[in-house]
């Protein structure tokens, strides 16, 4: 297969371009900038848009309105510009547009710090914009699942009429690893039943007001019936050595490749470690990890670069038959190997 | 001939409002005197007249025309409030041939919208943006607006528009008329039945220039609001003579129309063997060179560093690609976010057979030190029995490490006697591949084209030869 050594941020934008994104829309802010700027320089050469936006928040909105115009649309940004974008992607959801906005989470809260971090799983997973709706989530952990996550992305957008998030930290957008380019999308989704393209056949309105009140609840109970198909359909889950494992961590996006190797350098110590990696957020893989209280493990660990918030979802899904123990660095700092195993071995005593 | 007496609604209404909830699907919700029914019912008979209906897309603000999509036979999208602009120039571009409206009130566009309406004007996006000015927020029942008039009383300033804290009425033409990109700023209003005439012919010239791609028209209507300034219709209309239009004054601020040529906007490229085409698939990395089963180095997790402008990225990146070509698993992760403190810069390298965890070397078998205080920071991290490789030509420290290999080059020096400090990375690249055993020297140089793609003839073969004096002066000095 033909490889190329890209960044992540790079391949989130080849990956658009393969899935027959026409527009972006962005902001710059560190440490997403590589994307705006690879579109920048990607998207004329395709006759497809670029636009450096005057805000975050008009980027939203002029996502808001190609998705409307049956677009293949992308946009990208880091923490505060994905709190600004919050209510255009509330539309988007109320709206049913699907839309793809890669977030490259930075330290937080305020204006915080460039480094790495996943503070911004709540915001995203927990609807930061307002009203009853939900995003799906994609998490890659490494430059060609940038790639490949952001094809998927744009495919489940379409499916669901739904905004999608690739939602990934600092330390997957910087780094470079070689990308096998996959084949471009040879079609693009028929949108000609709502999309806008200014033309007799397509007098459609997209919008989100249902003034009266039952048609908005039902509107919303459609919803759910909807965000009900993707949790059953939808998740994707990486295991690793946990087949065998007496103690289980789980973790997403860069955490997870400190995963990895912790459980190889546990496993040189004889400490039986597996690894669960969510690739869907939303879906949260809730039956893969309520499964793992089953298997009488002495622990699971949940590893994440944020306040607890993944541990949250964990430990709901587990029900309450286990309760996942939590390690976690912030401000910028990404967990070592090391310091996960040997938080292994103090907590389990392994 | 007698003169056919049409009565019916132009064609640019929808015929029963079907949108609209309720009994009343034949009237508009607006109330009695405002201004918008009139200003509807000249964009719609425009869009009828330049038989347009059918390509134009109306975007429908917050503020009391929310519910213009009730009306207007065309693609409708109601967005929020004050983004109109922003979303007019996402619809203009995805349809280039569309008649786009952006229609919007005052709270909207001068206030919550200011910097929207401002940049797609400067952009100079194909658009009609309809800019209704009744100086008063009318749908959230009567606030101040950006174009409340001096003393001008509303529910929240009861005591009437201070100017020394609420600011003066913004005068919105004027300051769009001061971009280069507008193609047509006019002020009209709708207060009687000459000056109705003069907005419909605004709204004509308008709509024709986004038919025609003549890029931003901006029509700014002054328009009565009878229930939020709490009085009857003909006062209404009065009032606007007497006071507003001295505030804002009705004027043709500009029009370009004729001498403007129209916008072109490219097709895009969907086709997939062409997509590949343009991102060059051909060119992109298939080879598997043969990996030496007797290298030192198996794997290698290396951390690269030295001051900015000494080529660590570049170094890096280099070493990665060359790894990509023998089938390696490659990561490439720069200093970032907090590790750039302290004025060194520096990258992580791995490059091994199996797949890549963690991208950043934490603890190395391998540090490349550039600089002093990179070799103090970093050779501190390396495993026992990795390999410290530093620049003897600015370090004059001895390393503490005694239980690692030490590889003490004359990197700088080695560049500079090639006449070019610059290349002292790829002098670093032919010692790391001396040391590992990873690399074979002639195979980096057939990968130079790669390396330095559109660099001239003369930078490659002075990089070929950086490459070649790192790999010798290791083979020479420490085998």
């Amino acid at each position: 297969m033909p490889r190329k050594l890209m960044k992540g941020n790079h391949a989130a934008v080849y990956g658009a371009i393969l899935a027959g994104c026409q527009a972006y829309y962005g902001y710059p802010i560190t440490p997403a900038s590589e994307i705006a700027e690879a579109a920048s320089l990607l998207f004329p050469k395709f006759g497809r848009t670029f636009l450096q936006a005057e805000s975050e928040v008009a980027a939203i909105n002029m996502v808001y309105g190609a998705a409307g115009c049956g677009l293949r649309v992308l946009t990208g940004s880091s923490g505060p510009g994905i709190s600004l974008k919050m209510e255009g992607i509330s539309y988007c959801a109320g709206s049913a547009l699907p839309c793809v906005i890669v977030d490259i989470m930075r330290g937080g809260p305020g204006l915080g710090n460039i480094g790495p971090e996943q503070g911004d799983y709540n915001q995203v997973l927990k609807g930061g914009g307002h009203g009853n709706y939900k995003v799906i989530v994609l998490a890659p952990n490494s430059a060609q699942e940038m790639c490949d996550l952001t094809m998927l992305a744009f495919e489940l957008a379409d499916k669901y009429r739904n905004p999608v998030f690739v939602l990934t930290d600092g330390v997957i957008g910087q780094m470079m690893e070689a990308v096998e380019l996959p084949e471009p999308v040879t079609e693009l989704p028929d949108k000609s039943e709502w999309a806008v393209y200014g033309t007799a056949d397509s007098r459609h309105l997209i919008n989100s007001i249902y003034l009266d009140h039952d048609d908005l609840e039902r509107w919303n109970r459609e919803l759910m019936k909807k965000y009900e198909i993707i949790q059953k359909n939808e998740v994707r889950v990486e295991e690793y050595r946990i087949d065998d494992a007496e103690i289980v961590t789980i973790g997403y996006g860069s955490s997870s490749r400190v995963l990895r190797s912790a459980v190889d350098i546990a496993r040189e110590r004889g400490i039986k470690l597996g690894m669960l990696r969510p690739i869907t957020l939303f879906p949260f893989p809730v039956d893969e990890i309520a499964e793992l209280a089953d298997r009488g493990l002495t622990g699971i660990l949940t590893v994440e670069m944020s306040d607890g918030q993944l541990v949250d979802d964990v430990n709901l899904a587990l029900r309450g038959k286990m309760i996942s123990d939590l390690y976690n660095r912030m401000g910028g700092n990404v967990p070592t190997a090391l310091e996960i195993v040997e938080n292994v071995s103090e907590l389990y005593g392994v | 001939m007698a003169q056919k007496t049409i009565l019916r609604k132009p064609r640019g209404f929808i015929d029963v409002y079907k949108h609209k909830p309720g009994a009343e699907k034949d009237r508009t919700h607006y109330c009695p005197g405002c201004g918008h029914g009139i200003l509807h019912k000249l964009i719609a008979e425009a869009l009828e007249d330049f038989d347009i209906v059918d390509k134009t897309i109306v975007i429908s603000p917050v503020g009391c025309s929310v519910f213009a999509y009730y009306y207007f036979h065309t693609g409708n999208l109601q967005v929020p409030h004050g983004r109109a602009p922003a979303v007019a120039t996402s619809v203009s571009r995805a349809n280039p041939d569309s008649v786009v409206i952006s229609y919007q009130g005052d709270g909207d566009l001068a206030a919550i919208g200011g910097n929207n309406i401002l940049q797609a004007a400067n952009r100079g996006e194909n658009m009609v943006v309809f800019f209704v000015n009744n100086a008063i927020y009318g749908m959230t029942g009567g606030q101040m607006a950006p174009t409340t008039l001096e003393g001008q009383i509303t529910t929240t300033t009861p005591y009437g528009r201070n100017v020394k804290t609420d600011g003066y009425p913004i005068q919105v033409c004027e300051i769009i008329n001061q971009l280069t990109a507008p193609v047509y700023v006019v002020r009209t209003s709708l207060h009687d039945m000459p000056n109705i005439r003069k907005t419909r012919a605004a709204v004509r010239k308008a709509i024709s220039n986004a038919r025609d791609k003549k890029g931003f028209s901006f029509v700014e209507v002054l328009s009565m609001c009878p229930s939020g300034w709490k009085m009857d219709s003909v006062p209404a209309q009065e009032w606007i003579k007497e006071n507003m239009i001295p505030r804002f004054p009705l004027e043709t601020f500009r029009d370009d129309s004729e001498d403007t040529p129209a916008i072109e906007r490219p097709v895009p490229v969907m086709d997939p063997d062409e997509v590949k085409r343009i991102l060059e698939y051909s060119a992109l990395s298939d080879s598997n060179l043969e990996k030496n089963p007797d290298a030192a180095f198996e794997k290698v997790a290396v951390r690269i560093a030295g001051f900015g402008g000494q080529g660590i990225m570049s170094a890096g990146i280099a070493l990665a690609n060359v790894g990509m070509e023998y089938g390696y698993n490659v990561s490439w992760l720069p200093s970032y976010g907090p590790e750039m403190r302290g004025g060194t810069a520096n990258c992580s390298v791995k490059i091994q057979s199996d797949t890549v965890g963690a991208s950043e070397c934490t603890e190395p078998n391998m540090v490349i030190a550039m600089n002093q205080p990179s070799l103090e920071k970093f050779e501190k991290i390396l495993v026992p029995g990795g390999a410290l490789i530093y620049n003897s030509t600015l370090i004059d420290i001895e390393p503490t490490r005694t239980d690692v290999e030490v590889y003490p080059i004359p990197i700088t020096g080695i560049a500079d006697e090639l006449g070019n400090t610059r290349v002292q990375s790829m002098v670093s690249v032919g010692a790391f591949a001396a040391v590992t055993e990873m690399f074979d020297p002639g195979e980096i140089e057939n990968l130079m084209t790669s390396l330095f793609k559109g660099k001239s003839d003369k930078v490659m073969k002075l990089n070929e030869k950086a490459v070649r004096k790192g790999y010798e002066y290791v083979k020479e000095n420490f085998s």
